[in-house]
């Protein structure tokens, strides 16, 4: 038997079964974690002995005939930015070196409770603050794929320890992509639930009005059995929502019939193309219009070819299986990208305040208060953490709070109309998660140039949406593609469902990542 | 979008309470230049009569009953705190009302 | 005693400066909701628990933790809004006021900013006989922040206060002297303390003031430059530490001196205020609403639970009390004072049968049951006397069975004992005879013994009366009827 690659679904059958014992798996996944993860690095920390426990655990329980949950056994590892009691938690940051919780994040709770084995937590751009990891404070993770490549960020190690089959699930955050950029670089499924599905309550907070914890995965049924657990209201997030949780495993339909899908212009259209309030007006085209003879939209130049075809395949694929596509408006996506990057900074520059060397954490001693602060924080947070904190407290100060953090939610007050105007003539919108596929180390020198490469995926967090990451090809050179859907709020279902046909049509099927650690 | 003083720099850096070496003082407030340079463009759109959108999902605040649970025991609240007296978290001496 | 005649000294400067100079000053106050736990997460409100045994991951300020806000905070905070006859905002919000400092674990504050709860209301402060009104411009929540101790070379952090939930009260600029400023704290206590919004005892630091001050000639419109003094704790302190600025603002200005804007640190055993060192002059604090918490909604049902459970108010009762029950300014103010002896006096007057002048129940509440209490150091709340016993004894003087001056050692019995004042008096055989027969008989008696006395008084000697009436009181234990044993008297005296 080879667990590593096994489905949720397989090891979770396998476990009740008794085929296989739950401390075999924690034991193959452990032994698979020291072997491949010299050269990956997803892991920050490996939890050995708890995940022994928590194995013991389930085979005792199994063993009593005691009622076992639905991820019994499989073996999960966590973004390093969600709160695990007695269970160090840097969030990729020199200025939490160190830190051990008290408590547990509520994701971490339910997955606990649902029989989850905590393997460890993986690797991220410090504070979530970054789209290829290269950022974190500690190590480098490289894309199990090509490892002169970057697992893409800022949930780069959850990413590469799936896809490298050294857990089953993980869990991510994602501000602006950081769970779908990260799983279309390493070729898997990445899930950001509508703001509020999910508890907030134990993610480290980076932008806490566009920050959602969710799924990586390697399919879409695992995606879905995975949300199954971690969805919900929780009553110490007091943005999360009330609605009841439906099946997503039932949603996994594997139809698309009818169901119509919008095509966006301006993702596909140039940067300097689209926009502007001009546009408002009208702001959807009801009509194909005159370039229905290709797919109903202009090619993006700023879309890496690989990319556009891979995109291109997968729409007729849908097409194919009886799904409508629909030409959309998003007139004001060219705003998302600056409206983001005042939004995300200025709520992490408040968020990271409490980082003070006082309480916990990293201290720089000095005999006096203010100096303590300013070496403290001038230590312990690194580049990226340190631009945005200052851009952050640019947009609020007082005087410039209207020109730039009001603006920029006004504009996404704009954006989301945006969509729920589309959305009356669509059902899903369809997108490339990123411009191109995974990058080298190094190649993004300039901030401004690694934030570019959000710019399919930051709408989503403005507007609050569900957006998902599948897999819909690999490049001529080995690298995965992927496909970008974005939902209403809370209709994680139809995402799924779309997600899996394309999956099983246009996915990477049994194809494994061959380029770290002989894997 | 105006570039950034080297005295707006230090301002900003004494605010946010970040320790900037010059280097990282230059680079940044070039960078931040670019970056605002960039994102300026929002200044520009008519956001005339559009709300703000605090919230990406409209939920009015959820409330909780006023009943205490238990507080975490000062051995483990106190756990990671850097310098201790005792039960107490130390730090260099304030005047009241001053920083320094 | 130079002490003396510096402050006299003070005084005539003060008055002479105060024809030519108007001081206008603004007050912030910040009351603890009387809550059991925290604004924004569950770890108990306690005063002088051992340090920092009152946390919790959020209290801590902890990475990924959220606030939760407590709804016992709004509603308290909503009684002291409607009591104020302020506006409540449906929606309001919480807003985040960041700032640096030890006892600040987030490195900001919750509190609310453009969009607060209450505006526009006013407290009554009760002046001389009159009410006087001060404005408010709004009543916010936000948390308080924890306690720093300066102990040498270091300070100590003690969080068990941070995250107790607050309501700032800021005034209107409209107060005009020290002595309203401190009228306006101690209406507010008073206010606080009736709707059992807060304990707000000042030395627990549960209501703790900041004032705005600034002068302006008399007549102007524009306001002066205004000083911020902080750490204003005792309503003496508030007295005190305004009067102080004002003079010292006055001086400045005479001398042809500008009043600098700054924030000053009151210093109590000083006597003075002395400018706050800080190296940021202009401190940014970045508000924004926060994006951890949706709207503060309050809806129909929320606010008709308050308006229904809301109490008369103080400045309400000291009128009523006089326009309706016939008490004495002050008697009415002491009764307003305190809820405790407002609602005693209710009951009484509840209790008691008859729509008679409630003057006469105030003076026994106030002089013998008040007077009891005090005397032990008990609050009217620990009164062993209940209303409806007090009546029943004042009933009995009322009605004749006692007399007034039995009555009040019947009081001291029941007081004593808890028994009843009728059963005292049976037992004690005290009651007073107003049977005109028995009283013949004994002023026959009292007569017949004192011949001399009597020829006296026949001739002119009117004092003598007086005489036989303490002869015949004498004579009964002092149960005669005083009034029939008058009249009685002049009939068997002959004049």
């Amino acid at each position: 038997m080879k667990p590593e690659f096994w489905s949720i679904t397989e090891t979770v059958k396998h476990v009740i079964t008794g085929e296989i014992t739950a401390q075999q798996i924690v034991d193959g996944a452990l032994d698979r974690i020291t072997f491949l993860d010299r050269e990956v690095g997803a892991f920050l920390e490996v939890d050995k002995d708890g995940a022994r426990k928590q194995a013991a655990e389930i085979d005792r329980k199994r063993a009593a005939g005691e009622p076992l949950g639905s991820l019994v056994g499989v073996p999960v590892a966590l973004k390093d930015n969600l709160v695990t009691k007695d269970l160090v938690t840097t969030a990729g940051s020199k200025i939490l070196e160190g830190w051990v919780p008290p408590y547990d994040a509520t994701v971490v709770t339910k997955l606990r409770a649902a029989g989850a084995i905590i393997v460890g937590k993986t690797n991220l751009d410090e504070f979530g603050m970054g789209s290829s990891t290269e950022r974190s404070a500690y190590k480098q993770t490289k894309n199990p794929w090509d490892p002169s490549r970057v697992p893409g960020g800022s949930s780069g190690g959850s990413a590469a320890a799936v896809s490298a089959g050294m857990c089953v699930a993980s869990l991510g955050t994602d501000t602006g992509g950081s769970i779908r950029q990260p799983a279309a670089f390493c070729g898997i499924v990445g899930l950001k639930p509508t703001y509020g599905r999910v508890s907030r309550w134990g993610a480290v907070a980076f932008a806490s009005s566009l920050d959602q914890i969710g799924p990586l995965t390697r399919t879409v049924a695992d995606a879905a059995a995975v949300l199954q657990v971690i969805a919900g209201h929780d009553p110490r997030d007091a943005t999360s929502l009330e609605a009841p949780v439906p099946s997503y495993v039932d949603a996994l339909t594997g139809k698309v019939e009818g169901l119509r899908i919008g095509i966006p212009h301006e993702f596909f259209a140039a940067a300097d193309e689209s926009a502007g309030p001009e546009e408002e007006g009208l702001g959807f085209t009801p009509n194909p219009g005159p370039e229905e003879e290709g797919l109903g939209f202009t090619p993006n130049p700023g879309i890496e070819p690989e990319v556009r075809a891979a995109i291109e395949r997968t729409i007729a694929a849908l097409t194919e299986r009886g799904a409508i596509t629909v030409d959309i408006s998003l007139p004001h996506t060219a705003l998302a990208l600056p409206a983001y990057y005042i939004v995300a900074p200025a709520e992490a520059s408040s968020n990271l305040s409490r980082y003070d060397g006082v309480r916990y954490g990293k201290r720089v001693d000095a005999s006096e208060l203010l100096e303590l602060y300013r070496r403290t924080r001038g230590a312990g947070f690194g580049p990226e953490v340190k631009r945005r904190i200052m851009l952050g407290t640019y947009a609020l100060r007082s005087g410039y709070y209207d020109a730039y953090y009001k603006k920029a939610q006004q504009i996404r007050t704009l954006i989301k109309r945006d969509f729920d105007r589309a959305f009356r003539f669509c059902d899903v919108v369809l997108t490339p998660t990123t411009p191109g596929v995974a990058f080298q180390f190094g190649a993004k020198t300039s901030p401004l140039d690694m934030y570019l490469g959000d710019v399919f995926t930051l709408s989503c967090n403005l507007a609050g949406l569900p957006g998902i990451n599948v897999p819909c090809g690999v490049t001529t050179g080995g690298l995965p593609i992927g496909v970008q859907l974005l939902g209403k709020p809370l209709d994680e279902p139809t995402l799924l469902r779309t997600a899996g046909v394309i999956e099983s049509a246009v996915g990477l099927g049994t194809r494994r990542p061959s380029g770290a650690g002989g894997i | 979008m105006a570039e950034l003083t080297r005295k707006e720099v230090e301002e900003l850096a004494l605010l946010a309470r970040l320790h900037l070496e010059p280097d990282e003082l230059d680079r940044i407030g070039s960078e931040l230049g670019t970056i605002l340079a960039y994102f300026g463009t929002i200044a520009a759109v008519d956001t005339t009569d559009v709300p703000p959108m605090t919230h990406a999902v409209p939920v009015d605040l959820a409330l909780r009953a006023d009943d205490p649970a238990p507080s975490l025991p000062v051995a483990e609240a106190l756990r990671g705190a850097p310098k201790r007296d005792g039960d107490l978290i130390v730090v260099p001496a304030i005047i009241p009302g001053s920083e320094s | 005693m130079p002490e003396q005649i510096e402050k006299q000294t003070k005084q005539t400067e003060m008055e002479r400066m105060l024809e030519t100079w108007e001081p206008v000053i603004g007050l912030e106050v910040h009351v603890q909701l009387a809550t059991r736990s925290k604004a924004f997460s569950p770890s108990a409100c306690e005063f002088g628990a051992p340090a920092n045994s009152l946390t919790d991951p959020v209290v801590l300020g902890m990475p990924g933790t959220l606030p939760v806000f407590n709804r016992a905070a709004l509603e308290l905070a909503l009684k002291l809004g409607v009591a104020t006859g302020s506006q409540i905002r449906a929606r309001s919000r919480f807003a985040r006021k960041h700032y640096f400092y030890p006892d600040q674990p987030k490195g900001y504050q919750i509190s609310q900013y453009d969009e607060p709860l209450c505006e526009k209301g006013h407290v009554d402060l009760i002046v001389g006989g009159a009410i006087k009104r001060i404005k408010l411009e709004r009543i916010h929540l936000e948390e308080d922040a924890g306690k720093n101790t300066h102990v040498g070379a270091v300070s100590h952090v003690d969080l068990n206060r941070a995250g107790v939930p607050l309501v700032e009260v800021v005034s209107a600029p409209e107060i005009t002297s020290a002595e309203e400023a401190a009228e306006f704290m101690r209406a507010l206590h008073r206010l606080v303390r009736w709707l059992e919004i807060s304990e707000a005892d000042m030395e627990k630091g549960q209501l703790r003031c900041d004032a705005n001050v600034s002068i302006r000639l008399r007549g102007e419109d524009r306001l002066g430059t205004r000083t911020e003094l902080k750490n204003i704790n005792s309503f003496r302190f508030v007295q005190n530490a305004v009067e102080n600025e004002i003079l010292r603002q006055i001086r400045i200005v005479e001398s042809g001196g500008r009043v600098t804007r700054e924030t000053r640190l009151w210093d109590a055993d000083l006597g003075q205020s002395a400018p706050m060192r800080s190296k940021e002059e202009a401190n940014d604090y970045r508000y924004f609403p926060d994006p951890d918490l949706p709207p503060l909604v309050v809806d129909g049902a929320l606010m008709g639970g308050i308006l229904k459970k809301l109490p008369e108010l103080p400045a309400a009762r000291f009128e009523r009390y006089q326009k309706q029950h016939g008490l004495a300014v002050d008697d009415a103010r002491t009764l307003v004072s305190d809820r405790g002896l407002a609602d005693y006096f209710d009951a009484l007057v509840t209790a008691h049968p008859g729509d008679r002048s409630g003057r006469m129940l105030a003076n026994w509440m106030l002089t013998e049951l008040l007077g009891a209490l005090n005397a032990e150091g008990k609050e009217i709340t620990q009164s062993p006397v209940p209303a409806a016993t007090l009546s029943a004894l004042i009933v009995l003087v009322e009605n004749g069975t006692i007399s007034g001056k039995i009555g009040k050692e019947i009081f001291a019995e029941t007081y004593q004992t808890g028994e009843a004042p009728l059963a005292i008096v049976d037992r004690r055989g005290v009651r007073q005879i107003s049977d005109e027969a028995a009283l013949w008989e004994v002023i026959d008696r009292v007569v017949a013994a004192n011949p001399k006395q009597a020829d006296g008084y026949l001739a002119g000697k009117d004092q003598l009366f007086g005489f036989f009436v303490g002869q015949v009181m004498k004579e009964t234990q002092g149960r005669a009827n005083p009034s029939m044993t008058s009249d009685l008297l002049r009939k068997r005296l002959g004049r």
